[in-house]
């Protein structure tokens, strides 16, 4: 079922006698979610991903703005009358019902000529459990199950209507590391099985961009940035989407264009071409993105090597850098290249990006073709 | 490390010395004095002395058609009062919980019996049911509107009385009940009622399925110390009908013990211990009935 958010806004009255301003929890939300894929709405928390989630599932009503499911608009609609599964980041699991009875609820409230007879309503809620893989479980009470045979339960229990929108709510948040990878993958072909279009919010990049078909970059209510995740990873739109994207994260120091050259403190590090106007920049450069090389142009202070295996991490520092430390990662196998205190860098240039200043909107540029060489070199 | 263990151990038998000293005097030692009073016949506080032991003060006590009225009346008051309190007391906390306008002023209003002196609820008693040389009462003010005929809800008939008996009661549990409840109602997750909304769940069905099934410890919490507390009655009724109850036919067991113990016809401990015990035995055995009853109903959450 394909999802058309048309121009949602959501506002909330502010609360209490110094708190009179209303707060735009999503601002103008424009995007087309095609039939069948699994989108990723990412951000940090209080960025009104959840406001967005809840929204779409009808439990909040928007202050503006229109939702459409296919050709239905759905906005004036009941969240049950919207044909959505919804499956909260505390899964809300009826604690006082075995696995069946939560699966079988949905099914229960079924009325009129949707009404399905005891035989059909076990048979899909046994189908739902087989897909999710939990139907062995189906007389234990929630409390005896694992966070992660909840999360799957959670999962039947808003699949088993078969609706036409699967919403997932921090949907991994609740589990340790290991599982988190287990069941994200497991999402992935749930959703896959089905077809449902799915969509879930996360504050974990990764998480996002690991499963998703598009992710949705979210910031104080606004949509930074929308896309496959690999462009949006490659093609952030500003500042705040560079840094918030990637692990570790993008090195942003401050920089300066001058005459065609892109300069960090003293050292000219890439050409960019005439027509861009001389002024000061932030440069984000992706860990990925430096090369080792004795000669620089960029050079750093060496603070020490961090081995993990395939690769390694070289923590240094530099003047012009935001954040205290320095972080490139490099392939081990230059690992002996390194030593001394200082450290050079070539970087590459398709890992650069310019921000503007004010607007920390992106600065395209033009790349020189002799720097992409040099930046190739030790490859 | 065994040593380690048991001198842990002796703290914790330190720490809690005091209390089991304390308990033990005033609360373990006359339980089984009173076990063994109620087989001593005729036992004296003054000589310390009696005629011998026995089931005697058991079988006297069964046969006095004072003690009879008083089981019938506790009874009574325990089967009409704590399902209809308890019941109504969920009305409220239900209706307190689902509104947002006034809700902290209603709340307020109904738990103010339950910080008022004993005395004015007894004045506000008398305004509605007493009969004066200048009123029938409030309650039948009302009731000649309606056309009916004055009832004497104080010294008349036996069901009047006990109305009036159960009203009380009721009316005097209801705070601390709705407080409970409205607090238990408060703590259930709202994400239980934004999936049951999710999926549809009608209104009747999201209350008996759900929120009925999350508050139900605290209902069994309030039904177990409701049993108690009105198997233990004793002071409303002297508050509504003064303290010749065995007269006004509205006396209780507790009512009974303390006649036997101190009443004019009393000075009879053994007969007054052989009724507490058959209270005790009573109260155990419908507290264990609402445990069992309870393990196959009460949700245990997690």
């Amino acid at each position: 079922m394909e999802v058309v958010l048309q121009n949602l806004t959501k506002k909330f009255p502010g609360r209490g006698r110094k708190n009179k301003e209303e707060v735009v929890a999503v601002d103008r939300f424009n995007f087309r979610i095609p039939d069948g894929s699994l989108i990723g709405l990412l951000g940090p928390s209080g960025c009104g991903k959840s406001t967005t989630l809840h929204l779409i599932s009808g439990l909040l009503g928007p202050t503006d703005g229109r939702i459409f499911f296919g050709e239905d608009d759905v906005t004036e609609l009941p969240p049950e009358n919207r044909g959505i599964g919804l499956v909260f980041q505390n899964y809300a699991l009826y604690p006082h019902l075995t696995v069946k009875q939560n699966i079988l609820f949905p099914l229960e409230n079924l009325k009129g000529k949707d009404k399905l007879s005891k035989q059909e309503m076990l048979e899909k809620a046994l189908e739902t459990a087989r897909l999710v893989q939990i139907d062995g479980l189906m007389d234990r009470k929630p409390g005896e199950l694992s966070g992660g045979q909840q999360q799957r339960v959670a999962i039947a229990r808003a699949l088993v209507k078969r609706p036409r929108v699967l919403l997932l709510d921090e949907p991994l948040s609740n589990l340790d590391a290991r599982l988190r990878l287990q069941t994200r993958e497991e999402i992935r072909r749930i959703q896959q099985e089905t077809g449902i279009t799915t969509i879930f919010v996360t504050h974990d990049q990764e998480e996002a961009m690991s499963i998703s078909d598009l992710i949705v970059v979210m910031k104080d209510g606004v949509v930074q940035q929308t896309g496959k995740p690999q462009e949006v990873y490659d093609n952030p739109a500003n500042l705040f989407v560079a840094k918030f994207l990637g692990n570790p994260q993008i090195n942003v120091f401050h920089g300066e264009i001058k005459g065609g050259r892109l300069y960090i403190g003293e050292d000219a590090v890439l050409d960019i071409g005439d027509g861009s106007d001389d002024k000061e920049v932030y440069v984000g450069i992706r860990p990925e993105g430096f090369v080792l090389k004795a000669d620089g142009p960029l050079f750093c202070d060496l603070r020490g090597v961090e081995v993990m295996g395939r690769d390694i991490s070289v923590v240094s520092t530099n003047k012009a850098s935001l954040a205290s430390t320095v972080r490139s990662i490099i392939s081990a196998e230059n690992m002996s290249d390194i030593g001394g205190t200082t450290v050079g860098f070539a970087v590459r240039p398709h890992k650069v990006f310019l921000f503007d200043k004010e607007t920390e909107e992106r600065i395209f540029f033009k790349t020189g073709a002799a720097k992409c060489e040099m930046g190739e070199a030790r490859e | 490390m065994k040593k380690k263990m048991r001198d842990s151990s002796l703290k914790g038998w330190l720490y809690l010395l005091p209390a089991v000293l304390f308990l033990g005097f005033f609360m373990v030692y006359p339980l089984v004095d009173v076990f063994v009073y109620s087989f001593e016949e005729g036992y004296n506080f003054a000589s310390q002395t009696y005629f011998g032991t026995g089931v005697y003060n058991y079988s006297y006590i069964l046969h006095d058609p004072y003690f009879l009225q008083a089981v019938k009346n506790t009874f009574i008051l325990v089967v009409i009062t704590v399902p209809l309190s308890t019941g109504i007391a969920l009305l409220i906390s239900v209706g307190l919980n689902s509104i947002t306008v006034f809700r902290n002023f209603l709340q307020t209003v109904y738990f103010l019996p339950y910080v008022t002196n004993t005395l004015v609820v007894g004045l506000v008693f008398m305004i509605l049911f007493k009969k004066t040389a200048y009123s029938d009462g409030l309650v039948n003010l009302f009731i000649n509107w309606f056309g009916g005929s004055s009832v004497d809800f104080i010294e008349g008939p036996y069901w009047a009385k006990m109305f009036v008996l159960c009203f009380y009661t009721i009316w005097i549990v209801m705070p601390f009940k709705i407080l409970i409840l409205t607090s238990a109602l408060a703590s259930v997750n709202e994400d239980y009622y934004k999936a049951a909304r999710v999926d549809g769940t009608s209104k009747f069905r999201i209350f008996t399925r759900i929120t009925l099934p999350m508050i139900s410890p605290m209902i069994f919490y309030l039904v177990i110390t409701g049993f108690i507390g009105a198997f233990k009655a004793y002071s409303d009724a002297v508050a509504l009908f003064g303290t010749d109850l065995n007269a006004a036919e509205m006396n209780t067991i507790v009512g009974y013990v303390y006649d036997m113990l101190y009443g004019d016809s009393g000075g009879y401990p053994s007969y007054a211990s052989a009724a507490a015990v058959i209270l005790f035995v009573i109260v155990l055995t419908i507290t264990c009935i609402n445990l069992l009853i309870s393990k196959k109903k009460v949700v245990t959450l997690e």
